[in-house]
């Protein structure tokens, strides 16, 4: 007797909806694990005191409950943090949309995080070399910049794929590298603050430099950037030909490429845009919270968006609900931390558990499981 | 599924309620990392430091810390959650930290914050620093007397004042004994890396040193040292255990004392907002035990270390000359701090070119 | 000092050598595995902890690989018999294993580790040129010999053969009556022993301790290294030499004061590494024949 995997007949819609609830009751029941096992090899189980095993046992759910508290309700729980939710999930979700669209195609841009530090650089020019521009047109100047810095360095990989065929996974993850060191530079050397006490940042941005907030809150107009270009994507994706054509070549090559669609244009298209998106959350984390250029302007967004925009489900909408959940989860390992004393690898644990199950339980949409009783028969038939 | 449920929001709520309950009467000393708290090197030396204040305070403190926590926004949002969860003083404990401790400080009025190796302050806000090239000067002199070469090894992560501060602390105790003294530099582009650092380590070697310093934090070149039986010192922690042969000295980070006292000032109501900057006399810093040595070797270290301690000698005593020959103090007067915190120049003798 | 440099190089080279020949046959079998830096971290940790807890370096090794192989097995777990996305697993495998090591090895912080000593025969190794590779420590003549295992195992032995079978159409392979996914699955369990050991390497000879995330993207450098070696095992020795190589020279120009901002310098592995992709890939009479065909996709049998 084995357990096989058979493809359904058409996709489960019911389990499209079950399968993100499955994997996060999953992904609570891992933790439990893993709170519970923290707890008992931090107790001393010979001593009477600590109640023995089932003392520690009870002791590992007590804390498994106040971590559940403290990781995922306590930041909805007040103004301030939700203030903050938004401002950590805001370039997450802006990389997270551009990713989704690539990945559809089958395009596989891994170095948004390059993409995020160039965006900041470019946009970053105009109020370094001319800190006394503060007019209208100086923001809207420095957020078109980011986008279009972002969008060549993405430009790269994907020139090069097209012209080379060179795998486009490695040379935009390399790139990565290549872009913060090369921040670090800029950011230690010539565009330093020259009244900064030779501190390693630029000069602070002031003024019609710096994006505006929201009804008094710490959220800026950014968010509005992420609707924007959430709604952008949801559109192309559903009412345009370049939509269609993106899906098809995603899911079958071969039959997009009879249809005559080209797949080096979409590979450059989808790279170009996820690059643009990337630059424009890299210049809003300058513009924005961060407010100078700094030797480094994200503390890994550029990763972090990739599995938002596989927990999305590569869809735009989701990429946002995924996004905020991702941006609660880094909250509530710093609330975790102060409350319970554990380690912030609790939070990637987390992360990495969840975007396995989702991974794992997705494929319920499409299969289901069969249990075989007799070993089956090789009917030796091909279809591809 | 209901009676699990029930049962659930019965735990969260006891938990909840056991923590506040604690927390109630005891003053809550808060501490922001950007490393991991048992990283080997720097943030552990401000741990070592949080476990000192809750050992030696005990009942009256109750300590926690986040750890490696970003610069920029993050270290902001860090700042609030711990101030908002009812820390009364913080330590924020690196330098890329200084504009978020400004900001959330002007939000908390009533929190104290203290932040390391900083230059900005406000009313609720102190610094703190150790003058750790004091025990660079003395580790020069070290070194120029037990090379054979007369060439050092220098691995560093980044160029910032702190860091040129002691490369050229190191080299000037290294001239004061060997004025030809060579020094040999290799920029590892992080703070921590083992691999990258044991591969600088042994670069250096190849290249004719055959004694290692670091502005890094890993034992790895010291191991390295170790391996091909020459010698180097410690940083930040001692490294005596990693590195037994090979181990001169350490400049300790020993921020516990000052912790203690600082978190006492808050709990007798004495704490206001300073610019400290300690040396070796504060006990902030101290040298390990000097082993591997000759005696005569250590017993001129000691006398240096007495000097400084006694305000006698001090590492930036003019002349002191850059690299092109341009004098930045003359004879008999000294650097003030203010130019100190801001180095970023080499003095003559070294033969790296400094990024600018 | 040149006997210096290349014995660091090729001290450099070895854990990336491991993880890439590992990554090879995974890849060779139509899995793209994008974990390894997740699985190397494991092995780092788990072969430090036994290490240190028996005072057993070959037991330490030997944990190393069994940690790689689990986490090996939950991807294959995921990957082939869930049939989720590739690439999406290797990454959620990188973050949990990074995530992971880190937990348990909260205890092995700063704790100082026994290295393992270099081979020595008297009088032989003190020899030039070849006396230097008489004087290795023994966990690099396993890369070497693992590499030439492969090799000979990939192009002269049956079971090769149905590897790179599978790897290249895995519908044929099946209709020729090969169980594609226990190939695959063992291949994939292949690369995980190989980034244990890689992980190992790290924590036992190359820096006898353990740190957090002290494997510092070597995992992604593997990556690369196998398809800059096209997929054929001595290419891939020779790419690890070359990063290396580049690596370790770098800071030997640093040493040297060459006068060059050292962000650039730091770069230049990884611009190396792109440029030198691209002009494998321009070749792709070369790149085809290697490639596997059917690498990122899954296989559910039809019936």
């Amino acid at each position: 007797m084995r357990v096989e995997l058979v493809r359904r007949g058409e996709r489960s819609a019911a389990m499209a909806y079950l399968s993100p609830l499955l994997a996060l009751l999953l992904t609570l029941i891992g933790g439990a694990l893993i709170v519970i096992v923290w707890r008992l090899s931090t107790v001393d189980l010979s001593n009477p005191a600590s109640g023995g095993f089932f003392g520690a046992l009870q002791q590992g759910f007590v804390d498994y409950g106040r971590f559940l508290y403290v990781f995922f309700i306590e930041p909805l729980t007040e103004l301030w943090s939700l203030e903050e939710l938004v401002a950590k999930a805001t370039p997450i979700i802006l990389v997270a949309i551009g990713l989704s669209l690539c990945y559809l195609s089958n395009t596989w841009n891994i170095g948004a995080e390059g993409q995020i530090a160039v965006g900041a650089i470019t946009g970053s020019f105009l109020p370094i070399f001319f800190p006394d521009w503060h007019g209208p047109f100086m923001l809207p100047a420095m957020l078109i910049l980011g986008m279009l810095g972002g969008m060549a360095y993405a430009a790269i990989p994907a020139l090069l794929k097209i012209r080379f065929g060179t795998n486009e996974i490695l040379t935009s993850l390399m790139l990565v590298y290549v872009a913060q060191l090369f921040l670090d530079y800029l950011a230690r050397g010539p565009w330093r603050n020259p009244e900064g006490h030779n501190f390693p940042d630029s000069r602070a941005f002031d003024g019609g430099q710096v994006l505006p907030t929201l009804f008094d809150t710490n959220i800026r107009i950014s968010l509005i950037f992420v609707f924007i270009a959430a709604f952008a994507a949801w559109f192309l994706m559903r009412w345009t030909k370049m939509g269609f054509q993106i899906k098809v070549l995603g899911q079958a090559p071969r039959a997009g490429a009879f249809a005559g669609f080209s797949q080096n244009r979409m590979v450059l298209m989808t790279f170009l845009i996820s690059g643009a998106l990337a630059g424009l959350a890299g210049i809003c984390e300058v513009a924005g919270p961060v407010g100078q250029l700094r030797t480094s302007v994200s503390p890994g967004y550029g990763f972090t968006a990739i599995i938002v925009a596989f927990l999305g489900r590569l869809n735009p909408i989701g990429a946002i609900f995924a996004g905020f959940l991702l941006a609660l989860s880094y909250l509530g390992g710093e609330g975790a931390q102060i409350a319970l004393g554990m380690s912030d690898q609790t939070t990637r644990v987390f992360q990495g558990m969840l975007l396995f199950f989702v991974l794992a339980c997705d494929s319920f949409i499409f299969y289901r499981l069969q249990i075989v009783r007799t070993p089956t028969l090789q009917t030796g038939t091909v279809t591809s | 599924m209901k009676k699990i449920l029930a049962t659930a929001t019965a735990i969260v709520a006891l938990a909840v309620g056991i923590g506040s309950a604690n927390a109630a009467d005891k003053l809550k000393a808060c501490w922001m990392y950007v490393g991991p708290h048992n990283d080997g090197g720097y943030s552990e030396g401000h741990d070592v430091g949080r476990q000192m204040v809750q050992k030696e305070l005990g009942d009256k403190v109750e300590t926690s810390y986040v750890e490696s926590i970003a610069e920029g926004p993050d270290a902001e949002r860090a700042l609030e959650r711990l101030a908002r969860s009812g820390c009364e003083i913080i330590f924020s404990t690196s330098f890329g930290f200084m504009d978020p401790t400004i900001k959330v400080a002007a939000k908390f009025p009533k929190v104290k914050f203290e932040h390391a190796t900083g230059f900005k302050t406000a009313p609720n806000v102190g610094t703190y620093n150790a003058r750790f090239y004091e025990g660079r000067y003395i580790a020069g002199q070290i070194a120029a007397k037990q090379s054979k070469s007369g060439v050092a090894g220098y691995i560093v992560s980044f160029p910032i004042p702190e860091v040129v501060m002691g490369i050229n602390s190191f080299m000037l105790g290294a001239q004061s004994i060997n004025p030809d003294f060579k020094l040999k530099i290799v920029w590892v582009n992080s703070w921590f890396d083992p691999a990258k650092e044991a591969d600088a380590a042994k670069a250096l070697f190849d290249q004719g040193a055959d004694i290692i310093t670091q502005h890094t934090d890993s034992p790895a070149p010291l191991q390295i040292a170790q391996e091909r039986g020459l010698h180097g010192f410690g940083q930040a922690h001692n490294m005596y255990d990693f590195a037994p042969k090979a181990q001169y000295t350490a400049i300790i980070d020993t921020w516990g004392p000052y912790y203690v006292k600082r978190v006492n000032a808050v709990l007798d109501g004495t704490w206001k907002a300073e610019q400290i900057w300690d040396g070796l006399k504060d006990g902030i810093l101290h040298m390990a035990d000097y082993t591997n040595l000759p005696d005569d070797v250590v017993a001129s270290a000691k006398d240096t270390q007495a000097k400084i301690e006694a305000g006698t000698l001090h590492p930036f005593k003019g002349p002191i000359f850059k690299q092109d020959g341009t004098e930045v103090i003359g004879e008999g007067k000294t650097l003030d701090d203010g130019t100190l915190l801001s180095m970023n120049w080499y003095v003559k003798g070294i033969d790296d070119k400094l990024p600018q | 000092m040149l006997e210096g440099i290349l014995l660091t190089i090729i001290t450099a080279a070895t854990p990336l050598l491991f993880a890439s020949i590992g990554e090879l046959v995974t890849e060779r079998s139509g899995v793209l595995n994008l974990g390894v830096e997740g699985m190397m971290a494991m092995g780092a940790v788990i072969g430090f902890a036994v290490a240190h807890s028996t005072g057993n370096i070959a037991l330490g090794v030997v944990g190393a690989i069994l940690a790689g192989m689990a986490m090996a097995a939950l991807f294959g777990v995921v990957t082939l018999i869930f049939v989720a996305n590739q690439v999406a697993s290797g990454l959620a495998l990188t973050l949990f294993g990074l995530g992971l090591s880190g937990l348990i090895g909260d205890a092995f912080v700063g704790v100082p580790g026994a290295g393992l000593a270099r081979v020595s025969i008297p009088g032989l190794s003190e020899l030039p040129v070849v006396g230097l590779l008489l004087r290795l420590d023994p966990l690099t003549y396993l890369a070497v010999a693992i590499t030439t295992a492969v090799s000979w195992f990939l192009f002269r032995m049956r079971g090769g053969l149905i590897l790179r079978a599978v790897g290249d159409s895995h519908v044929s392979a099946h209709a020729l009556g090969y169980s594609v996914i226990r190939v695959r699955f063992m291949a994939v369990l292949f690369g995980g022993a190989c980034s244990g050991l890689a992980g190992a390497y790290l924590s036992l000879v190359y820096t006898p301790q353990w740190t957090q995330a002290m494997t510092a993207g070597r995992g992604w450098i593997a990556l690369a290294l196998v398809v800059f070696g096209t997929w054929l095992p001595g290419r891939v020795a020779i790419g690890a030499l070359l990063f290396g190589g580049v690596s370790i020279l770098q800071l030997h120009a640093q040493a040297l004061g060459v006068g060059v901002p050292s962000q650039f310098l730091s770069a230049l592995p990884y611009l190396t590494t792109v440029i030198v992709l691209v002009i494998i890939s321009r070749n792709r009479a070369l790149v085809r024949a290697n490639t596997p065909a059917a690498l990122g996709q899954s296989f559910v049998p039809d019936r």
